[in-house]
Order: structure tokens, then sequence, then C-alpha cells
């Protein structure tokens, strides 16, 4: 028997857990979206950003340091991704990978040696927790509100415009005297910092860290921006602002966690989760080139001849 | 102005694509010279402009620009001299970027580029004015993405681009070869414009002889990596494309039928 009330009992954890995931799309979305470099650090540096923030707690530093030295060693794994493409010409991808399995490595250092360690709230005086979950949301969108504003001050900047045209057109950037390579870095640098804060967040709602607390992470934050752009643009059409851009990832986030929890609450079986997700990603990515496609000519005239041969099928 | 000794490129040494595109260029530029740059498909024009903006390093020689030695200067720092117009309207500009963005970007080519906003309500002014001067219709549409512009318009642009911060030397590569006639001869007549009223050094490549006639005060012929022919002065204002004709097979080359109409 499915009952409502335990799916709307349920949804305040969904939001917060979205909005903490959506400042990982926020920073997710540097690298896809505005340098065009399908970054799979992520998945470390958020593991990464959980696991400094929860040890350095447990160490008595106060919240808001711990997550500062975390955003520092998120922005050293962005970097040396960066320096392995930039340097050492290694594709975009497996400069990624390289570093998500280096880190798995250093991740579980960091937790001394364990594969998870906690953090509770009745010890430690955390940022936020699961126990006050509508504070949690408040928290939660507060940072992604001052990420947002933050984003659209630096790109609108002469640097930031160089990372923006960087990702859009190397050639052209380079032929304006923009140095590609150090944009590259920087722009993953400061990418993977962003996960690595959203890693942090996320150890402190939950109450521990684990090894594993960053698996699938560029899934779930691809899948933020794009449900975020398709929903949007239904909504506003093709004149998106760039503020309008970004939250909508954070909105998608949320949209992302609360899907997930109707699957949950369907008694949908737990192991086919990342089915799901793989699934419903899918979907999301499908639907901007099936709407393309659908008006394009190729495409019209395969169903006119379709529907001319059945016609001619039936007069037979 | 420009000075290139002894310059070689070879791509691909030692395997079977092995291709020795540049096999030795001297050329030398004065200030206000106007070169065009013909020859076949695969010359090694295209490699030789590719040398100078410093794409890649070059195998042996040297290149001076403006008095600096830049042989081992990397493109992004070389840019700051030059100015560069491609064959693809597509390469010049951002085109996920408002065309505003795309001059600021240029505005800022060779100096630092900080945290001062990228495009500030003066330059806004001020574009809108120099795009009144290009009569394409771009001044109101400051704001708007520059994919959504036509190839020609793309290539003004980057025109424009390419001269705004004034370069030591204009690199035009077949920079109308994408273009429809009339909007190729547009886009000529407002090359000619901005290099007479700037006093620009350029080297333009093209496939159309009676251009490379008409247009620039001294005219270069590439064959298999090398300058094979070089006028200036008179004696190139009194060519005819059939003196150039005569002049390509002599050295063996071989011409596109694109290259005798036009
Ligand atoms: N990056 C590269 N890698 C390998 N080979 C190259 C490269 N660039 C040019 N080549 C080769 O060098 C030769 C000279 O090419 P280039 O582009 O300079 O010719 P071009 O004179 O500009 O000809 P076109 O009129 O066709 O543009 C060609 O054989 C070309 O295939
Ligand atoms: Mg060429």
């Amino acid at each position: 028997m499915l009952d409502i009330s335990t799916l709307l009992n349920a949804f305040p954890g969904y939001i917060a857990q979205g909005a903490i995931w959506g400042i990982m799309a926020l920073g997710l979305y540097i690298s896809y979206r505005l340098l065009e470099f399908s970054d799979l650090t992520v998945d470390g540096s958020f593991a990464t950003g959980a696991a400094v923030t929860v040890m350095l707690i447990i160490m008595g530093w106060p919240a808001w340091a711990a997550m500062i030295v975390a955003v520092i060693a998120g922005m050293l794994a962005g970097l040396v991704t960066g320096l392995l493409h930039t340097m050492l010409g290694i594709a975009p991808i497996l400069a990624g990978i390289l570093t998500q399995i280096a880190l798995y490595s250093i991740n579980l250092h960091i937790l001394g040696n364990k594969p998870n360690q906690a953090v509770s709230v009745d010890k430690y005086d955390l940022i936020l927790s699961l126990r006050t979950v509508n504070e949690a949301i408040v928290i939660a969108l507060i940072f992604a509100a001052a990420l947002i504003a933050a984003f659209y001050w630096f790109f609108g900047t002469e640097a930031g415009s160089a990372i923006r045209a960087t990702g859009c057109n190397q050639a052209m950037a380079k032929a304006q005297g923009i140095n590609i390579n150090f944009c590259k870095v920087f722009a993953l640098a400061l990418s993977n910092g962003i996960v690595a804060l959203s890693g942090g967040l996320l150890a402190q709602y939950q109450g521990f860290s684990d090894v594993a607390i960053g698996r699938g992470a560029i899934v779930i934050g691809l899948a933020s921006i794009i449900i975020g752009e398709v929903l949007a643009e239904a909504f506003f059409g093709k004149h998106m602002t760039f503020w309008l851009c970004l939250s909508s990832a954070v909105i998608g986030g949320i949209l992302y966690y609360i899907i997930m929890g109707v699957v949950l609450w369907l008694k949908l079986p737990t192991n086919d989760m990342k089915l799901f997700t793989a699934i419903i990603v899918a979907i999301f990515l499908a639907v901007p080139y099936l709407k393309k496609n659908f008006k394009n000519s190729f495409f019209r005239l395969k169903l006119a001849e379709k529907k001319a041969a059945k016609e001619a099928g039936k007069n037979a | 102005m420009l000075d290139l000794k002894g310059i070689y490129k070879t791509f691909n040494p030692g395997s079977i694509t092995e291709k020795k595109a540049l096999q030795g260029i001297d050329l030398h530029l004065e200030d206000g010279d106007f070169v065009t740059i013909i020859g076949g498909n695969g010359a090694g024009k295209s490699t030789l402009l590719n040398a100078i903006a410093g794409v890649w390093p070059i195998d042996e020689g040297s290149i001076h620009l403006a008095g600096l030695d830049v042989t081992a200067v990397p493109e992004h720092k070389r840019a700051a001299l030059l100015g560069r117009v491609f064959q693809d309207p597509m390469t010049g500009t951002a085109a996920n970027m408002q065309i505003e963005e795309n001059l600021a970007l240029a505005a800022r080519r060779g100096k630092k580029r900080g945290l001062g906003w990228e495009v500030t309500k003066a330059e806004r002014a001020k574009y809108h004015d120099m795009l009144v001067s290009l009569d394409l219709g771009l001044e109101d549409r400051l704001s708007a993405k520059v994919g959504l512009l036509s190839g020609g318009q793309r290539q003004a642009l980057t025109l424009m681009m390419a001269t705004m911060v004034k370069p030591k030397l204009l690199l035009l590569d077949e920079h109308t070869a994408a273009l429809d006639p009339k909007t190729a001869a547009k886009v000529l007549e407002i090359t000619d414009k901005v290099i007479n009223e700037n006093k620009l050094t350029a080297l333009m490549i093209t496939h159309n002889m009676s251009d490379a006639i008409k247009h620039g005060n001294r005219l270069i012929m590439m064959n298999e990596g090398k300058i094979v022919y070089d006028v200036s002065g008179e004696e190139k204002k009194n060519l005819t494309v059939e003196d150039l004709m005569k002049k390509f097979s002599e050295v063996g080359g071989h011409f596109s039928d694109r290259a005798i109409l036009g």
C-alpha cells in the first residue's frame, strides 16, 4: 500500500540533498558547459571535500575553516587534472579518470585508512544537519545563491570572459592573445573547489563521510544541469540569461532528488537505483536532441515517406 | 617590419605522411607593405601564415617582427602583435558569445585581463559607432550571439576584431573564400579601407588572381614551400592574369579553375 504521507514527510530531505547536489552541479557547470571539458575528476574531488571537512571537524577545527581547506583540496585535484591535460597532453576524459582513481587512495588516507568516519551533530558544531532539515534547506540555498551571484560577477569580468572564450573557440581565444592552457587549469581548479565544497556540505548534512560518497557524482551533476535546462527552456524559451541557466542547475538538482524519492516511494528495488538514474539522465539528455530532430527535414521527410507508403499500401 | 630567414617546416617527419610544407622561406616586409600571396593548393601559403602566428614551432630559421625575435614566443603572446582573419568564418569569433563580448575580447588583445567588467558602457557606445561604419546593420544587435550572423558578417566582424588593437602585421588567410561573390567583394572593400586608414602592414592569401593583382603593393607566388615569384611597384600594377598564369606554369605549378575564373 502506497502512503502519500510517507512521501510528503521525506520531501524536505530530498530538497535539502537536492540543493546540496545543485551546488555540485554549479561546479560542474564550469567544466561541462563553460569550458566544454568533460571532467570526471568530480567523483573524486567531491569525496575529497567530504573527507577533509569531516576529519578536520573531528580534529576540532571549526566547520567553516574545515570547509575552506576542503575547497583548497578540491582545487588542487582540479589543478592536477588540468596539468595532466595541458602539460602532458592527456585527453580530458582520461586526465579526469586518472585523478579520480588517484583520489580514491588519497581519500582513504584522509579518512584515516577507514572506509567511513562519523561526525555527529551532537558532538560538533556543524553548518547544517538533517536533524534540522528546514534550516539545512535554507543554508544550502544561501550557499547556492551566493555562488550564483559570484559566478555572475566573475564570468562577466575580463578574466571570466577569457575562460568562456576558451571553452567556446580555442583558435579564436589564442588569436586574441588568451593563454588557453592557463584558462583551462584555472577553470578546472575553480570547478573542483566548488564540487569539494558541496561534498563537505553533504558529509555534514548526513553526519558522516565514506569513501564512496562521490560515486556517480558526475552523473547526478549532469542530470541536474540537463533537467534544469530542459525545464527552464520549456518555461522561458531560448532566451536564457546566465543567472537563469545557473539557477536552473540548482533547481534541476532538487528535482532530481524528488524524482528519485518518488522512485523509492513506489518501492522500486533500491538495487536498481543506478539503473533508474542512468535511464532518467539518458531521457533528459535525449530530449533536446530529439526536439531538434523533429524540426529537421530528414526526419520530417522520412515520416512523410512512411505515411505515403502506408497510404499506397492501403490503396493497393 | 617582418623578417623571415631560412624557414623550414616539415609535418609528420619520418612517417609516410611526411610533408615538407616550407622549404627555405626568406621574406622581408617594409612598414606599410600590403602583400598578396598566391599559389596552388598545398603550396604552403597557410603554413607560412601559421608559422608567423606561432601556431606550432618551426624546424629551422628565425622570425623577427617589429624588431623583436619572436621565433620562440608562444602563439598567445605573439597575438599581441598580430591581427588574424581565417578562411573559415567560424574560426575567428566565439559563436556562443555576444557581438559586444567578442569585440571586448579583441579590444584586450595583448593586455592583461583582470577583474574589471568585460564590456563597459563607454565601450558599448564605441562599438556601436564602429559597427555603424561597417554598414552591415550590426550596430543594433550588439547583444546578439555571433552564431546568429551570416558568414560575411562574421568575417567583417573578425576583421574589425583583428584591427581594433592596431596590429604590427595583419594576416588574412583566404578570408573571403567561403563567401558568395557579392559578400566577398564587400569584405574585400572593407579590408582595403581598414588597411589604408590604419596604414597597416598586411599579408593576404587569395585564390583569385585578379584580386591579388588589384590589391596591395606587392605580390608573391608560392610553390612547393618556396617563394617562386616576387613583384612590387609598377611591375606589379601592370601584371595581368595571363602573366601570372604563364609564370605559374613556368615553375611547374597547377592552379585550380577557381583561381582562373573569379
Ligand atoms: N597541421 C598540419 N599537419 C600535417 N600536414 C599539414 C598541416 N598543415 C598543412 N599541412 C600540409 O602542408 C602542405 C601545405 O599546406 P598549406 O595549408 O600551407 O597549403 P596552402 O598553400 O594554404 O593550400 P590551400 O590553397 O589549399 O589552402 C599540405 O600538403 C598540407 O597537407
Ligand atoms: Mg590554405
